[in-house]
């Protein structure tokens, strides 16, 4: 579904050239939950925006759908970190979820219903007719997964959604998107910097060095596959993933990046139950 | 923290707190007005006639043919250059605000142009377009447009970068994509535009029928000074003023509309920031 291959970004501006992402190969299939984790400024949403096509890679191939992206996939959605600025301000909850429909040219009574569907399945029933600057941050991610989900799309992107909700919320959110993601079968690439939200939501983790980024582990979540606050994150395994993932971004954020050779063969934990 | 407030308030009563808001705005004007009746109400100076007088010029001036031939036609040619500015201004401001390029070849030149005073224009226009109504409300465009155009211009590059890649992602392009962001985006610096352009087209519907011109609320006026009928010439400029009022006044009542999304945004940064 997704297959990234010698992805490499290097930034050139105002006399400073700084090679971001050095070397990133990884694929997802189709309907899988990844998670993308690593220090911070490892290049995680540099890494995000080239596969939804807003940001042209320096070299390297990426794929949606087995074509390569030149530009956002059509049936691709991105959620992005900054919810108050990715929502429109001067239209209501309900017209910000149908945005996208009406581009598509979908007839008005279709866009209703996957609207109310789509507000119904994150919770909002009832705020079609809130703005959202009325509403909490929570709800205002909300507001942009419902748009997401409404917009039916193949693969889903998500950018370190949940990292500016408190944590009481952000539990919620995480229950919300694995509950999205099961319902839905769409392939989501979920990028943070929170560990423990990798390890509770993916099947997958990928593990980043530091700049220049490159791939230093592909991890195999060997948890059940219905997660819960409390029992998955008191998990023996749940402890023993965590701390390896913990220790592998130490030892990258200390500088030990793996030479790029070496990173090439992923490290892959096939001890699934 | 933001407050859960979802759909509309209820509608308050009338309250102490909201006669004491409309004393508050009328209250001044009322005073000076009390004033200056009682200030003026004896005096014999040809030009400066006591209030009294000034409106009863007022009754017996403007209400009649005067409203017909004069007022109406000067509102008219206001309204028709304001809105060939707005109309020339955004889109020349949104085709300049879109693309880096056009922007730094082209912004020297419409400061240069922007820092001519109209009024100083008008002879030339005369040359150009005659001495009718064309040439009016060429002046009055030629002077609006300028805030309407660089304010559109800012509104335009001021777009939400996270709102403008949220659109790319989803495909939203072309005609969608300037009515539903860029344009709505930029309607607060539009609006900003256009208020100021408002108080610029009042003052050159006047110049414009002064240099040469048959017929008019700025010409009559005119006439009245150069014909030393002070009362009357008082209650032209009293006219303008409220005229100037009541222009002010629709912009505001269709602003609020246009922009109630903009003032909910302010006023919950402001609740925020407390």
């Amino acid at each position: 579904m997704i297959e990234i291959r010698g992805l490499r970004k290097v930034y050139d501006a105002h006399r400073r050239r700084v090679e971001a992402i050095a070397d990133l190969t990884f694929a997802l299939d189709a309907g899988e939950f990844v998670c993308v984790v690593g220090p911070s400024g490892c290049g995680k949403t540099t890494l995000l925006r080239c596969v939804a096509g807003l940001l042209p890679p320096t070299s390297g191939v990426v794929r949606v759908r087995g074509a390569p992206v030149t530009g956002p996939p059509p049936e691709l959605a991105v959620v992005f970190q900054e919810y108050g600025r990715s929502l429109f301000p001067w239209l209501r909850v309900g017209d910000n979820v149908e945005l996208p429909l009406r581009s598509q040219g979908l007839p008005r009574e279709q866009r209703r219903a996957l609207v109310d569907s789509a507000l119904t399945a994150v919770g909002l029933a009832d705020t079609h007719g809130a703005y959202p600057w009325q509403l909490s941050g929570g709800m205002q991610q909300r507001v942009a997964i419902a748009r997401a989900v409404a917009y039916q799309p193949k693969v889903l992107l998500m950018d370190e959604p949940f990292a500016a909700v408190d944590a009481q919320t952000r539990a919620d959110l995480e229950d919300l998107i694995r509950g999205v993601w099961q319902r839905l079968g769409v392939t989501l690439l979920f990028v943070t910097h929170d560990i423990d939200e990798a390890i509770y939501l993916g099947q997958r983790v990928i593990v980043l060095s530091a700049a220049p980024t490159v791939v230093v582990e592909d991890l195999a979540i060997n948890l059940p596959d219905t997660r819960d606050q409390l029992a998955t994150r008191a998990d023996p395994r749940f402890t023993e993933l965590r701390g390896r993932v913990y220790a592998q971004i130490q030892r990258a954020k200390a500088g030990a990046t793996l030479r790029p050779d070496r990173a090439r063969q992923p490290v892959r934990d096939s001890t699934r139950e | 923290m933001k407050r859960v407030g979802i759909g509309r308030a209820p509608k308050a009563p009338v309250t102490p707190r909201a006669l004491q808001r409309v004393g508050a705005v009328l209250g001044l004007p009322v005073g000076l007005v009390t004033v200056w009746w009682f200030a003026s109400a004896g005096s014999t100076d040809f030009y400066f006639p006591p209030l009294s007088r000034i409106l009863a010029a007022f009754r017996d001036t403007w209400f009649g043919a005067r409203l017909r031939d004069d007022v109406l036609p000067s509102l008219a040619r206001l309204g028709t250059g304001y809105a060939i500015a707005l109309v020339v201004g955004i889109a020349v401001g949104v085709a300049i605000g879109s693309s880096r390029s056009l922007r730094a070849l082209v912004e020297p030149v419409l400061e240069f142009l922007r820092a001519i005073p109209p009024p100083v224009l008008v002879p030339i226009v005369i040359l150009v377009a005659g001495i009718g109504d064309t040439m009016k409300v060429l002046v009055i465009a030629s002077g609006c447009v300028w805030p309407i155009l660089l304010n559109t211009v800012e509104g335009v590059r001021s777009v939400d970068e996270v709102l403008a890649d949220t659109c790319r992602a989803y495909g939203i392009r072309g005609a969608a994509r300037l009515r539903h962001l860029v344009l709505r985006a930029a309607s607060p610096r539009i609006v900003t535009g256009a208020r100021q352009a408002l108080s610029i087209a009042i003052i050159l519907m006047v110049i414009s029928e002064m240099f040469a011109a048959s017929s008019g609320l700025g010409f009559t006026v005119v006439q009245f000074q150069r014909g030393f009928a002070i009362p009357e010439m008082w209650s032209g400029v009293l006219l303008l003023g409220l005229m100037g009022v009541a222009l002010s006044l629709a912009f505001r009542l269709f602003e609020s509309r246009v922009l109630r999304w903009y003032h909910g945004v302010r006023a919950t940064e402001r609740a925020d920031a407390r």
